[in-house]
């Protein structure tokens, strides 16, 4: 049933459209980066000093600039249509006679919302990878540590970060299923989703509540950039993970009882 | 629970904010009627539909669908249950074909491998063949609804559940859903036909429930529901303020004036009794006219008002 979801999801121009934005973003970052000649060392976002000394610092680089606000957006978009979209169209009460089953229809709703999580950020760095190697050098990669990986070493690397970065959006797509199962209005589902990420973005800023840091969903969603480092760091990406699996589980269970026993009124 | 009854309902209710929407149905829908289920809008037969599905919980009661307790059973039961409630929905931007490909896989127990042939034969059944590629977005509401019963056929059923199933579609349309909703009780499937359209229900069903304000007034078959109200008499008058004066003092009831008609059942009373009194009382008679009850005289002698939108 996830594969027939999927199908609908990835084929829906909306979600082709959010694709092809976060294809983008990278694009015109290294073209920019390309006709500026770069800019001097330490200057701008992490890794953007880097991106014109080789292919895979272009894909890191793009990671780092979509990584606040195009990823969460995109993701926010799918996870909170995800139940609020059936709703609102009326499909829902007929998946629900079909009968799909109200927890099957969830869990099917899920995966594609992760897929899409993985699709977000490795379209991201597949795109920055094709941007970097056309227009950069792409030979060995200097890590952040100073030593010297070969240049597939490096591909590798940035492939593997695409991954960690998808999964560390899991919680936030919990979130945003959750919050979609909530309404019949799917606009306001992305909406108050996307907000959650601004707010606890903004608490990771604060210093006075530090105390509350290691439990914002994005407070670890920089731990990528310990990839690059030789040998790598996966110290903050393994307690990022626990972190979003605390998030799949507490609102998981909680878009799952609200589906068991939601009135189907639209 | 007797086995022969596709729909059973006890106590059946459901609160919005507190006020009834749905107030203690107790429904028995026979296995093979063809079962009307006649209210004016607003009197609760969504409502009702969506607590037999399973999509809301009710506040109170207890069902069964085809025999088996509801919702426990709802995973085995839904299957044989083919459905269109409150109209249809579909994926606007997805085509006709594509949308029943997607429906028909999004759950269990359907053969990916006879699903063209099934899909195409759906299409047919409901005139749509010739549509099928284009883009739901650009269906009219008749073709909307017809996708919606193509949906329902899909697969053979043993019950169907058509809530309002010609709303939106033309006269032609109108009776090609109901030479289907014939085809299918032929078939031997039980078919439960909710619908504002006295018309739509006294010319193919077989019993009939009448919703009001949430009740369920009467349950019948269609002849004992018609029989039950009584031969009515219809006078056409120069004074119909008058006629209806003498027709109740004859002691006919449900009198009702409309322009220059008057109507009431007769009970007792004979038609050629009420002539004479009436010309004896000063009223010129253009016509008088004898009739069978109508499904709508029927409603109001059920309900004592007309058959309008409850508030
Ligand atoms: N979602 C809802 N919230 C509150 N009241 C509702 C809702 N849906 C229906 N109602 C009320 O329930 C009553 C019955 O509605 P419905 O079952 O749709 O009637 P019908 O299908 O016979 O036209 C109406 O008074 C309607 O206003
Ligand atoms: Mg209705």
């Amino acid at each position: 049933m996830w594969l027939v979801e999927a199908r609908t999801v990835f084929s829906r121009a909306r979600v082709r459209a959010l694709l092809a934005v976060l294809l983008a973003v990278p694009v015109f970052l290294a073209v920019a980066v390309y006709l500026a000649g770069g800019p001097r060392a330490g200057e701008g976002p992490t890794f953007l000093d880097r991106a014109s000394h080789n292919g895979v610092f272009t894909a890191l680089a793009g990671l780092v600039v979509t990584m606040p606000f195009f990823i969460p957006l995109s993701i926010s978009v799918v996870a909170g249509d995800a139940v609020a979209g059936e709703a609102n169209l009326g499909t829902l009460r007929y998946l629900l006679i079909r009968p799909a089953g109200r927890a099957r229809l969830l869990a099917a709703k899920g995966v594609v919302t992760a897929l899409f999580c993985l699709a977000a950020a490795v379209d991201v760095v597949l795109a920055g990878l094709v941007a970097g190697v056309i227009l950069f050098p792409h030979g060995p990669v200097v890590t952040l540590s100073g030593t010297t990986v070969p240049f597939l070493d490096g591909v590798g690397r940035a492939l593997l970060a695409s991954l960690v970065v998808g999964v560390s959006m899991f919680g936030l797509a919990a979130i945003g299923l959750f919050v979609s199962t909530l309404t019949d209005v799917p606009i306001a589902a992305m909406a108050v989703t996307i907000g959650l990420v601004i707010m606890s973005a903004i608490l990771d800023g604060v210093s006075q509540v530090a105390f509350l840091h290691p439990w914002l969903f994005t407070n670890y969603w920089t731990a990528f950039t310990d990839l690059a480092r030789d040998p790598m760091r996966w110290h903050l990406i393994w307690k990022d993970f626990l972190l979003q699996l605390g998030y799949v589980v507490v609102f998981g269970a909680g878009a799952w009882a609200r589906m068991l026993t939601r009135d189907v009124l639209a | 629970m007797a086995p022969d009854l596709a729909i059973e309902t006890h106590g059946l209710a459901k609160l919005f904010a507190g006020r009834p929407a749905v107030d203690g149905v107790d429904l028995a829908v026979p296995a093979g009627s063809t079962y009307g289920f006649l209210g004016p809008n607003g009197s609760g037969k969504t409502t009702t539909i969506r607590m037999l599905l399973g999509l809301l919980t009710p506040s109170a009661g207890t069902w069964s669908i085809l025999g088996r307790t509801m919702p426990e059973a709802a995973m085995s039961t839904l299957p044989h249950v083919g459905a269109l409630v409150e109209g249809p929905a579909f994926y606007p931007w997805m085509s006709g074909r594509d949308n029943l490909e997607r429906f028909d896989a999004m759950g269990p127990g359907r053969s990916p491998a006879t699903r063209p042939a099934r899909i195409a034969d759906a299409l047919a059944r409901v005139g749509l063949t010739a549509a099928a590629g284009k883009k739901y977005k650009a269906y009219s509401l008749g073709m909307r609804q017809r996708l919606g019963l193509a949906s329902a056929l899909l697969v053979p059923r043993r019950l169907l559940v058509l809530d309002e199933p010609t709303n939106g579609m033309d006269p032609q349309g109108t009776r090609e859903i109901r030479h289907l909703v014939r085809e299918l009780a032929a078939d031997g499937a039980t078919v439960f036909l909710s619908s504002h359209l006295l018309s739509e229900i006294q010319q193919v069903c077989s019993h009939v429930g009448v919703m009001h304000r949430g009740r369920l007034l009467a349950q019948q078959t269609l002849p004992e529901l018609l029989s039950s109200t009584g031969p009515r008499l219809r006078a056409e008058v120069d004074d119909p303020g008058r006629a209806a004066q003498v027709m109740a003092g004859l002691g006919m009831t449900d009198v009702s004036v409309s322009g220059t008609q008057v109507a009431g059942s007769l009970g007792e009373v004979l038609p050629e009794e009420c002539c004479r009194r009436l010309v004896g009382a000063g009223v010129a008679v253009r016509m008088l006219v004898p009739e069978h009850a109508s499904l709508e005289d029927a409603f109001v002698a059920l309900t004592g008002e007309g058959f309008d939108v409850a508030g």
